[in-house]
């Protein structure tokens, strides 16, 4: 089993995914370059967080330009698995892996703190090991995390069981109060309609063990690892 | 030949950037600003291209790269 993790100039969440991917694998991921424009044969590719070319322009809009990026939206496209974290979720809109954007923050703040969220899609690659409702917790910090998407785009999402997780309290109440950043529909993570990519603002890989403060990201991990074989 | 591109937030997709310079004038004294909306603009120098390309040129600058048509309308201007 292979996994790949891109990288970009100002990815800083690459060494966690790939720690946490080594950690659920057993072998390490290989670290892909956004210059390369081949992509090694993988059954997994990682779009870490971080700040991609500084977030010039827009989020994860030059990244999304990169030689690599051509690869890695065709191996999306035939079904290689994707997961694409924060920045790599910005990306994924911005290539249109994705649909919708990540916009500012509404509260104009960098959020950074573990939040609750609740599991609403179905997807046994991604979330199987948790139940639908139930409530996980991974950590959040970012400054654009403001999900956005047209009326239509919305009702097809929420129709199609394409939302994956939603910011919510520990008692699984999901509201404004319970809105992080003014996301529509507190939406915090979506599949694509083939359901082989998920795009999320929340970092499972930063919470894979009780020394970090909680293991829904190794839950999340092993899961994901175990659903390639 | 130059090229300014002006890029601004579609009507109906939130702007607190601008919600909080509105906010910022009203505490400035400037009360009667009832909306505000950032954005940006880009120009280019687009070299040795004719006059004939490049407004598709710059057209397709905008729709792969310079704006997000998710959310972002674009204005193009060619400038001699």
């Amino acid at each position: 089993m292979k996994a790949a993790v891109i990288v970009f100039p100002g990815s800083n969440c690459d060494r966690d995914m790939k720690v946490a991917i080594e950690q659920s694998m057993g072998s390490a991921p290989e670290m892909v370059w956004h210059g390369d424009s081949e992509l090694p044969d993988t059954d997994l590719i990682a779009i870490p967080g971080g700040f991609s070319y500084g977030d010039y322009l827009r989020c994860g809009a030059i990244a999304g330009n990169s030689p690599i990026m051509r690869e890695v939206v065709k191996k999306a496209a035939d079904g290689v698995p994707v997961l694409a974290v924060c920045n790599g979720f910005q990306v994924a809109t911005e290539t249109g892996m994705l649909p919708g954007a990540l916009l500012r923050n509404a509260n104009q703040k960098f959020i950074c703190k573990d939040v609750d969220l609740q599991v609403v899609g179905r997807n046994e690659r991604f979330v199987g090991a948790f139940e639908t409702g139930q409530i996980v917790r991974f950590p959040v910090a970012h400054h654009d995390g403001n999900f956005f998407a047209d009326e239509e785009t919305l009702a097809r999402l929420e129709g199609e069981g394409q939302v994956a997780f939603r910011y919510s309290d520990s008692d699984g109440n999901v509201s404004d109060e319970t809105n992080i950043n003014g996301s529509c529909n507190n939406i915090a993570g979506i599949y694509n309609e083939a359901g082989n990519i998920l795009g999320l603002m929340p970092h499972p890989e930063r919470l894979i063990s009780e020394q970090l403060g909680g293991t829904d990201g190794k839950i999340f991990f092993d899961n994901l690892i175990n659903s390639l074989s | 030949m130059k090229a300014r591109v002006t890029i601004s937030l579609k009507n109906g997709v939130l702007d607190p950037q601008g919600k909080a310079i509105e906010h910022a004038l009203h505490g400035l004294g400037f009360e009667g600003v009832n909306d505000v909306r950032q954005g940006k603009v880009i120009e280019l120098d687009l070299g040795d291209i004719s006059k004939e390309d490049a407004p598709a040129t710059v057209d397709k600058m905008c729709t792969q790269l310079l704006a997000n048509t998710v959310i972002e309308n674009y204005a193009i201007e060619l400038l001699d």
